[in-house]
């Protein structure tokens, strides 16, 4: 299968890892009355792919590049290569963990990674998933993101393209559904944000060949603090 | 204008914290005053006005195993325009040794219109070692736009990834005023301390404050948003007035004026569970809600 192709399912949001659940904060923001119209969630979105956007597709593609450091060991634990993928992709987790202060958060990324990992291993199930961290409550979406792209042949970039892609869409989509707007205007809405979603993931990936210190750690101060708001309700259209 | 300075404290041996080295130079100076509880208390003065862009920068801060340093600034930093296309850049490096603390509490960084301003912070804790660092930036002086401005944060705990934040506003970070970032509010500030002595307290938000406790090591992030930089150190330091006194509650400003300390935790995660078992639910938030097929 093309890479194009394999682009086009990744970035499909029927692909079955629970995306459509999410709402990528929106549902907070809208419930705050800060996202009430088509105005508002431009400016959301746009604050997104400069912020949760970046991060999640550098990580995406500096997890896809990680990947690429050598074939998936065959028996995990005897492949000397194998360990500076785990090594790399276990530093990945924890600097992922300090650019996401909200627990709320973490516990969504971690949440989303489980889904797309069991998603994954259905799919690949010779793909290196068994050098993802083992830590408590999953992999963090990107790094199991990266991981899928680079066992669909994809290379950091289109990885970065898929991740920007998915956060602009699923709380496009979802405004759709909490706001009651014309699909149309928001879909034209993302047509607009097109260069700006191909200009983040062009960024994401450069920024994916730093060190993983130095990788992007755009913060939001309503992101955190909308996501723990959100937790505490008791009932919910999207998961987050 | 460049300029460093270095602070390194040592403890003696009888606990006493002292200064083996305190140096600046304009527009960096540092200024001792006396502390009575055996720590030291250094002031940062501004020698000149500024940052302008063009200046570049650097302090170093050295706490060595036992020693206790509170820092502050005199006044809040206003980053202002210089020759264009410049960047001015206050790098701040600490190092906190086992047992030692560091108060890191300066005045507010104000990002002025035209102003291209970076703020970079890179510290470093030992496992046991104690942090209270406060950052706020406020957007704009009255009335104004702000210029460009970034605010780096990079901390490490026991050599292990705690805290890595980048916030930027101005012209050249999109939707950094919209809803997604900071919704409008011209001032905004997080407050981290680092201590191992106390318990990790759970997540909690009121209005715009919220507390999140960190993975890695006992340590929690208050992060809020505000309409002035009144409000924002309110709601920072009342939250740090509380530490010590009850970890399960949240101080938060009652219309500007005084604060009141709201229970919080507890029915959270239960409501949490709740949600996680059933799944999504039809309706929600403070609107009806339609469920589509999707």
């Amino acid at each position: 299968m093309s890479a194009s192709t394999m682009l086009l399912l990744l970035a499909d949001g029927r692909f079955p890892a629970g995306a459509h659940a999410h709402s990528s904060g929106l549902e907070a923001a809208v419930a705050a009355g800060r996202v009430t119209d088509l105005s508002t969630l431009a400016e959301y979105l746009r604050g997104r792919l400069a912020t949760a956007g970046l991060v999640a597709a550098a990580f995406a593609a500096a997890a896809c590049r990680a990947a690429g450091v050598d074939p998936p060991a065959s028996a995990p634990g005897t492949d000397p290569n194998g360990r500076h993928r785990r090594s790399a992709l276990a530093r990945l987790d924890v600097e992922l963990d300090a650019r996401t202060a909200s627990p709320a958060q973490r516990t969504v990324s971690r949440r989303q990674g489980r889904a797309l990992l069991r998603a994954g291993r259905a799919i690949w199930p010779t793909a290196g998933f068994d050098d993802l961290p083992a830590t408590p409550g999953g992999p963090h979406q990107p790094l199991v993101l990266g991981l899928v792209g680079a066992a669909a042949g994809l290379d950091p970039a289109q990885v970065a393209t898929v991740a920007v892609h998915a956060t602009v869409t699923g709380s496009a989509s979802a405004a759709v559904r909490l706001l009651g707007l014309d699909p149309y205007q928001v879909q034209t809405l993302l047509v607009r944000l097109a260069d700006a979603c191909d200009a983040t993931a062009a960024r994401a990936a450069r920024a994916a060949e730093q060190p993983p210190r130095r990788l992007p750690a755009a913060a939001a101060p309503l992101a955190d603090i909308h996501a723990e708001a959100h937790a505490t309700w008791e009932v919910r259209l999207f998961a987050s | 204008m460049r300029a460093t300075a270095r602070l390194v404290a040592r403890a003696d041996r009888h606990g006493r914290t002292t200064l083996a080295e305190l140096r600046g130079e304009s527009p960096l100076l540092l200024r001792q005053v006396p502390a009575g509880d055996g720590g030291v208390t250094v002031y940062v003065v501004g020698g000149a006005a500024g940052p302008l862009a063009g200046d570049d920068l650097r302090l170093d801060v050295e706490v060595g195993p036992g020693a206790r340093v509170r820092m502050h600034t005199v006044a809040a930093s206003i980053a202002l325009p210089g020759r264009p296309g410049a960047v001015s850049r206050m790098l701040v490096r600490a190092t906190v040794a086992e047992r030692a603390a560091l108060h890191w509490l300066p005045e507010q960084l104000v990002a002025a219109a035209g102003c291209a301003h970076v703020a970079d912070a890179e510290v470093d804790v030992a496992e046991d070692g104690v942090l209270h660092w406060r950052d706020e930036l406020i957007c704009g002086r009255h009335g104004e736009q702000p210029g460009r401005a970034e605010v780096n944060t990079g901390v490490d705990l026991a050599g292990r990834p705690l805290l890595r934040q980048s916030l930027a506003v101005g012209p050249d970070a999109p939707g950094w005023a919209g809803p997604a970032v900071l919704g409008g509010a011209p001032a905004t500030g997080s407050l981290l301390v680092v201590d191992p002595a106390r318990p990790t307290e759970p997540p909690a938000v009121r209005g715009t404050v919220a507390r999140l406790p960190l993975t890695g090591g006992t340590a929690t992030l208050w992060t809020a948003t505000a309409p002035d930089a009144h409000t924002l150190r309110t709601l920072l330091e009342s939250e740090r007035e509380q530490l010590l006194a009850a970890p399960d509650s949240i101080a938060v400003p009652v219309d500007g004026e005084g604060t009141e300390v709201v229970r919080v935790g507890g029915g959270r995660r239960g409501a949490t569970d709740r949600v996680d078992r059933s799944g999504r639910r039809l309706g929600g938030g403070a609107r009806p809600v339609r469920q589509t097929a999707s």
